[in-house]
């Protein structure tokens, strides 16, 4: 029997077992919103804005390790859709967006509500569609979804024209997608990875540094395993935090431009560094010469083209972290060397460093320190939230207080670093585990750009919470312009901000408000009683920097270090 | 350093864009690209000549391997190939110069495939040193027009 597109569509999603769609209708997507009016299964969430359902999706993949599905109208509703695809591409989340496009016929003719959004978006998806014929439908959305959660997982983009949602064909879903231009390589060759054991074994001041591959590759037991084996400091980057646990007692914290003094000088030291599923990124190396000068490198990762892309690699394998790690571990178990005893000097070294510079900030009785909102959620949770962040200083003060020690538990933009994520990927991933505490630490600025998905958690009655520590500037830009460009304060004052509380109460959900240090535990336990969402307006101090930094251009053994200096009992104690 | 790089793509639309768009997305240059079928209608095949260090060179190579519609990637570089361009020159020449300029298509046994009251059309075909040196040889007689396929490149056996 013959069925129409919009319904080979439906039926796809079933096949790949899709449960929320997050999306946003139009004149050319009117036929596939119908046949999903009567669908059961399958949730449709109704953002305010495309990108809002773009990082919907992306939050609900970070979250849940499926891909998050997206569907939209053509033109500017698709277009809407750039900054979310680009912002899971540079993070590497499996997200299927599939998108409206004008009549086949009418393609190339600017025709009403028509953009070329495969065109718009081929140098931020893994891969593209444009379904020119109804018979090709099913086949596309098999691929796609074959092509977003394998490998290295990314977006891929399926363009769908108005009348081939309308055309009918056999429903024939492919069972497996067969590309003969696409065999992601899992296993990793055994003659580089017994170099790699060889190299740890003689290896007098290791370091693991690893990634948000260990995540996207489900591979944090593997990752401990190897630590714990060997004895090896670990450090994540910000993509990899949940990735080994953050109350380990040899987790290093992050490294680079806000790492921890520890971190970033274990890898300065050190002579082997072993990188898992990271990429050498500018933000963790600081200036790349001076970022491990005297270390050999090892480098586990999927995609060759993140190997040797910015450093030298001496013992490169390219393959998948939990597969790879598990054939290390067995090498190295086998090696039998006397772990403890040969690390003790190094990890003494470390534990000096530590002590030098713990991570610290200056206590205040009148003004919220931002860095205490953090640390009070941590401790009220037990760390058992998901958190994900805006981006700015909220962002790396939470990698820096909050100790994840769970896999897929911090959600945020790395990569593109793109303000406006967090709040609608709390909203995803709340909707991938209703029952979870789901908390978007924000900046006022950054929450502003996907305010409008309040109305989203309201309805769709998601007890997200926001804890807004509210600075009233661009924090971060702030803190830069400070540094870098004698305190002027170009375009980063927010004064004038809204009443967070009284938009909550707006827009139908719960405002708090705390002013002082001692109202931030109080709201805090209020706001997480509350199974609505709320917005938690923390008024903080609006001149905390994040430190320590490494300055652009400098190498991270450059660090330098704020107030944390004058830091009182109080301050050392709440994160000591 | 120079690079000739033969690629096997699917034969769909989009995928010139795609190899195209790694490149100018990076800031690299491509100085020709040929694409044609190949004995598969399913499959095309690409010959790009792109400069850039063994660095650069080793990332383009994986980037376009990473592309789901390229097949296979060849460096031609590293082995032994056969490259030859045809080239289109159409020129001018005066009276008096005639006779020299078929005396030059001679030498490089380029045939004449057009021609007119003022001007003819010579097709040359060969490696980049030849090509360059017919342009070179013909310049003095008024080049009025110069097509080039750009090169395409074949591994020896
Ligand atoms: C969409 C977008 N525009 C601009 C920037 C540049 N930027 C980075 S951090 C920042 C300030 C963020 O301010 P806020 O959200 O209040 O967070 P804070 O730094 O104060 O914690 C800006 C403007 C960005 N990252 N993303």
């Amino acid at each position: 029997m013959k069925i129409s597109g919009a319904e080979i569509f439906l039926e796809a999603l079933r096949r790949e077992g899709v449960k929320v769609v997050f999306g946003y209708p139009g004149g050319v997507v009117l036929k596939v919103f119908d046949v999903l009016y009567d669908e059961k299964e399958i949730k449709v969430v109704l953002s305010r804005h495309e990108q809002g359902a773009t990082h919907m999706a992306d939050g609900y993949a970070r979250a849940t390790g499926r891909p998050g599905v997206v569907l939209v109208t053509s033109g500017p509703g698709a277009t809407n859709t750039v900054t979310g695809i680009a912002t899971a591409y540079m993070d590497s989340i499996p997200l299927v967006v599939f998108t409206g496009q004008v009549p086949t016929k009418m393609i190339g003719n600017d025709a009403f509500q028509e953009a070329d959004i495969v065109g718009i978006t081929r140098p931020c998806t893994k891969h593209s569609y444009l379904v020119k014929d109804v018979a090709d439908l099913a086949g596309a959305i098999k691929e796609a979804f074959y092509i977003a959660s394998t490998g290295r997982p990314g977006p891929v983009l399926v363009d769908i024209p108005k009348d081939v949602f309308l055309d009918k064909a056999e429903f024939r879903y492919p069972e497996e997608a067969k590309l003969r231009s696409y065999n992601p390589k899992y296993a990793g060759n055994k003659w580089q990875i017994k170099q790699a054991a060889q190299a740890i074994a003689k290896a007098k001041k290791p370091v693991i540094y690893a990634g948000g591959g260990v995540l996207l590759s489900g591979a944090a037991e593997e990752l401990r395993d190897l630590a714990e084996i060997t004895q090896i400091p670990v450090t994540l980057t910000l993509m990899g935090l949940g990735g080994f646990p953050g109350t380990h007692p040899l987790f290093l914290g992050m490294l680079g431009m806000h790492g921890t003094y520890q971190a970033n000088m274990a890898v300065y030291r050190s002579d082997l560094v072993i990188a898992i599923g990271a990429r050498f990124d500018d933000r963790v190396t600081g200036k790349v010469e001076e970022f491990c000068p005297e270390a050999k490198i090892i480098h586990v990762d999927i995609d060759p083209t993140s190997i040797k892309k910015n450093v030298h690699v001496d013992v490169p394998i390219v393959g998948d972290v939990k597969h790879v790690l598990r054939d290390l571990n067995t090498m190295l178990r086998e090696l039998k060397e006397p772990w403890e005893a040969i690390r003790k000097a190094w990890l003494r070294q470390v534990a000096e460093w530590q002590a030098e510079h713990p991570p610290a900030y200056e206590w205040s009785d009148e003004v919220i320190k931002p860095q205490y909102v953090i640390e009070k959620i941590y401790d009220l949770t037990g760390g058992d939230a998901i958190i994900t962040t805006e981006v700015g200083q909220c962002q790396m003060w939470t990698a820096q207080f909050f100790k994840f020690n769970r896999p897929r538990t911090f959600l945020n933009s790395g990569g593109l670093g793109t303000m406006g994520y967090g709040f609608p990927a709390a909203i995803g991933a709340q909707m991938a585990f209703p029952d979870r505490l789901v908390i978007d630490i924000a900046g006022d600025a950054s929450l502003e750009m996907n305010i409008q998905e309040l109305a989203t958690a309201v309805i769709q009655r998601l007890p997200v919470k926001v804890a807004i520590l509210n600075n009233r500037f661009l924090g971060m830009v702030r803190q830069w312009q400070e540094l870098f460009f004698g305190g002027r304060y170009s375009s980063s004052d927010m004064t004038g901000q809204p009443d967070f509380v009284r938009l909550a109460e707006a827009y139908g959900a719960v405002g708090l408000r705390a002013e002082k240090p001692s109202e931030v535990e109080p709201v805090l336990k209020e706001a997480f009683r509350i199974s609505r969402p709320v917005l938690i307006d923390c008024v903080v101090d609006r001149y905390e920097n994040v430190f320590p930094m490494v300055p652009a251009g400098k190498g991270n053994h450059e660090m330098i270090f704020g107030q944390e200096k004058k830091s009182s009992e109080r301050g050392l104690r709440a994160v000591g | 350093m120079r690079h000739i790089i033969s690629i096997i793509v699917e034969n769909k639309f989009g995928v010139l864009s795609r190899v195209a768009g790694l490149f100018s997305g990076r800031g690299y240059n491509i100085e020709t690209v040929a694409v044609g079928p190949t004995l598969d209608p399913e499959v095309s095949q690409m010959t790009i000549v792109t400069n850039g260090d063994d660095q650069v060179l080793e990332q383009i190579t994986k980037q376009l391997n990473k592309l789901i519609d390229v097949i296979k990637v060849v460096d031609l570089t590293e082995k032994e190939f056969v490259e030859r361009e045809t080239a289109l020159i159409k020129v001018a020449p005066p009276p008096e110069g005639r006779a020299e300029v078929l005396r030059t298509a001679e030498i490089f046994r380029a045939r004449i495939v057009d021609s007119s009251p003022k001007t003819s059309t010579l097709q040359v075909t060969g490696d980049e040193k030849k090509i360059a040196a017919i342009i070179e040889l013909l310049k003095p007689y008024g080049i009025k027009d110069l097509v080039r396929t750009g090169k395409v490149a074949i591994a020896r056996e």
